[in-house]
């Protein structure tokens, strides 16, 4: 499965390409990218795990920038 | 809208502000007196305090989760270190300027961010659909397949489809660039995207919204910034070593010198300190991560509002270093369409050869013969013609208004014993002759040929002049025609003849120069092609799904002009980001080198840090204005 989510207050870049690097490590995760131009994160992972894999996403996302939510 | 900030860069703002009003005072209090230091730290921790609590929650918040090379820890470190060495006035400095820096950063991203957003503003909003004779306002992706839709003047056109009734013109420039309005009537199709002007229309839909090309479009320019440039690639990895590096030097720094030079005094562990805390304030990246994809987003925002969608900045990497242009012949150069060059009769006038030829061809569906029925203004009147008979591969034997006529090609002439002569000027040679009892009498030729467009040749000479060395032609078409049209056009090369794979063939034969190659095609019957060269480009799109998913670059439009002006903008996309990267990092470089020297200090630091982020991004954001 594939879904875009909105990140909200992403501000810095190399924040979003270490967020994509943290997403990309979570297991299950087929591809990640994290746009930092778009505001947007692209997240592909196995069907009957995504959510899992959602919860664990967003947790590195905060753990990178505690500002940033994404929205689900 | 133009100075909106967020609640977050509000706030921020405030307390810089506030921040920067105590400092000052400090500072001007600091000259004027003599103040021992135990008064003066705790004077300057204020302001420190107030506009960078945040940075010191969240580095701490991050060492927790193991993320050491945060900037925000860095920045904690280096500030608190100039407040170890006793540097107070730079240690606050260096914290307004951060985040004078990172409110300025997030206001300039989020500035460009939403320009280039607008420049794709094609998005429709809602649609007009009739449901039992009722008008009902829906979201456009609502709205099935085969509904009627109502576009009033003013509005955008949710949806492909075709014109049921009414008429207007229609402005098609968020799509193509092009501003000149485009009349559509009854039967006609209008593309989603473009704007209604003048008149209302119904409009049966024959897509739904996620199949729109409107759709299509977004999609494309969104994902394009995911297909990286190798300079992009480069960054990131960059990014990744630079910071541990620095910071790593940055501890060397602070601790080998003093003890090698003097472990027990105080004096060169503070000044070793200092300039370990210059490395620490550089340590970030950010101008580079910033910078180089905000100005290739803004170059392809930018090219999109020429109509010009570019799929990725590895496209513009290489579309700045083309250096030969291989274009397809029909549809690309000329426009697909044939037209009657020249009539030359033999014993009959113009009129009367026109009218026989037309009459003849008047059941055929072949293009050079419709060009023929086009050509001929009046009614024919299909009474006239009686027995039509079809010689395959060489032309039509017909009945017009009792006499047997031979139209086609010169075997055919052959075959019917005319007394034929072949033409001094190329093209499609359609030769016509009478039956007559002991053969055939050669009535005359009408040429045949598909019309160069207009700005073909100035975009030809436009490439040249941007200095790409070989535009070649490719064409299934015959010798004497391609030579034709390459001379008329100054193009360096031409294969002609060619079957589709041979086409694939010349390519590759033709890639691998010093630069790289660029093939134009209409994208519909080139998909091999355009698959293969370096940067696949194609044309007249607008409406074509085929196109948009085969090649690298799209041009809405079938103009020519728009290759040159694609490499343009490609080109200074690049200078932009060359600019960026070697600014950046030679001002971070310079400022690591005098730093260890002790020459720069922590102000150059800052200036490193945030100075050289805002001038990125504002050259940057060159990159989205594009010069018409």
């Amino acid at each position: 499965m594939k879904k875009t989510f909105e990140l909200e207050d992403l501000d810095c870049a190399n924040c979003a390409m270490k967020m994509q690097e943290a997403v990309k490590k979570i297991p299950g995760v087929i591809d990640c990218e994290v746009n930092f131009m778009t505001q947007k994160m692209k997240l592909e992972a196995e069907d009957d795990v995504f959510d899992d894999v959602l919860k664990k996403a967003v947790k590195e996302i905060s753990k990178v920038e505690p500002d940033c939510t994404v929205i689900i | 809208m133009k100075n909106k900030l967020t609640r977050k860069q509000k706030k921020l703002l405030t307390r810089i502000i506030v921040a920067a009003v105590l400092f000052a005072g400090m500072m001007v209090a600091d000259h004027l007196v003599e103040i021992p230091w135990f008064i003066s730290l705790p004077m300057f921790a204020v302001p420190y305090l107030i506009c960078g609590y945040d940075v010191l929650l969240a580095a701490f918040k991050n060492i927790a989760h193991g993320q050491v090379f945060d900037e925000r820890f860095l920045m904690m470190v280096a500030t608190v270190g100039a407040f170890g060495a006793g540097e107070y006035p730079e240690a606050a400095a260096v914290m307004l300027f951060y985040q004078t820096g990172e409110l300025f950063q997030g206001i300039a991203v989020g500035r460009s961010r939403k320009s280039i957003a607008k420049l794709m503003d094609i998005r429709p909003d809602y649609a007009v659909v009739i449901r039992d004779g009722k008008e009902e306002t829906v979201s456009p992706d609502e709205v099935a397949l085969g509904e009627t839709i109502l576009v009033k003047p003013g509005e955008k056109i949710p949806l492909d489809g075709v014109v049921t009734e009414g008429a207007s013109s229609v402005n098609t420039a968020a799509l193509t660039g092009e501003s000149a309005p485009v009349d559509v009537a009854v039967s006609e199709s209008v593309i989603s995207g473009t704007l209604n002007l003048t008149g209302v229309i119904k409009v049966r839909t024959t897509s739904t919204f996620g199949e729109s090309t409107v759709s299509k479009i977004l999609e494309l320019v969104e994902n394009s910034s995911s297909k990286k440039a190798r300079v992009e690639n480069f960054i990131t990895k960059f990014a990744k070593w630079y910071t541990p590096c620095v910071v790593i030097a940055a501890v060397l720094l602070a601790v080998v010198p003093p003890v090698i030079l003097g472990i027990g005094s105080w004096d060169i562990w503070k000044k070793w300190l200092t300039r370990a805390c210059v490395f620490l304030v550089v340590s970030c990246p950010c101008a580079l991560v910033v910078s180089v994809p905000l100005s290739f987003f803004g170059g392809i925002g930018g090219a999109s509002k020429a109509g010009i969608l570019i799929k990725g900045a590895n496209y513009m990497e290489q579309m700045a270093k083309v250096d030969t242009v291989v274009f397809d012949k029909t549809g690309t150069l000329t426009r697909g369409v044939f037209k009657i060059d020249d009539i030359h009769p033999n014993l009959i006038e113009k009129d009367e050869l026109l009218d026989i030829a037309a009459a003849a061809e008047s059941f055929s569906s072949h293009p050079v013969a419709q060009s023929i029925v086009r050509a001929h203004e009046g009614h024919i009147d299909k009474n006239r013609i009686g027995r039509v008979e079809e010689i395959a591969g060489k032309g039509v034997l017909a009945e017009v208004d009792g006499s047997d006529y031979y139209v086609g090609n010169g075997a055919l002439m052959e075959l019917c014993k005319a007394d034929w002569h072949d033409c001094h000027l190329t093209g499609n040679i359609i030769h016509i002759a009478r039956k007559t009892e002991e053969g055939s009498e050669y009535l005359g030729h009408i040429i045949i040929n598909d019309e160069i467009k207009e700005d073909s040749k100035e975009a030809m000479d436009d490439l040249k002049s941007l200095g790409v060395k070989r535009l070649v032609m490719l064409t299934g078409d015959k010798k004497n025609v391609a030579e034709s049209v390459a001379g008329k056009l100054g193009l360096t090369d031409h294969y002609a003849e060619l079957l589709p794979a041979d086409k694939v063939s010349k390519v590759e034969e033709l890639l691998g120069g010093e630069g790289k190659l660029a093939f134009v095609g209409d994208g519909i019957n080139d998909a091999p092609v355009l698959m293969r060269a370096d940067v696949g480009i194609a044309m007249g799109a607008m409406g074509s799904d085929a196109a948009i998913e085969s090649a690298d670059i799209v041009l809405m439009d079938d103009k020519p002009s728009k290759i040159a002006d694609s490499i343009r903008i490609s080109r200074k996309t690049m200078r932009i980001v060359k600019e960026n990267v070697v600014f950046a990092l030679g001002v971070k470089a310079l400022i690591l080198v005098l730093g260890a020297l002790g020459i720069a200090n922590m102000w150059f630091a800052v200036f490193g840090d945030v100075g050289v982020l805002i001038i990125a991004i504002l050259n940057a954001v060159r990159t989205m204005r594009v010069r018409k």
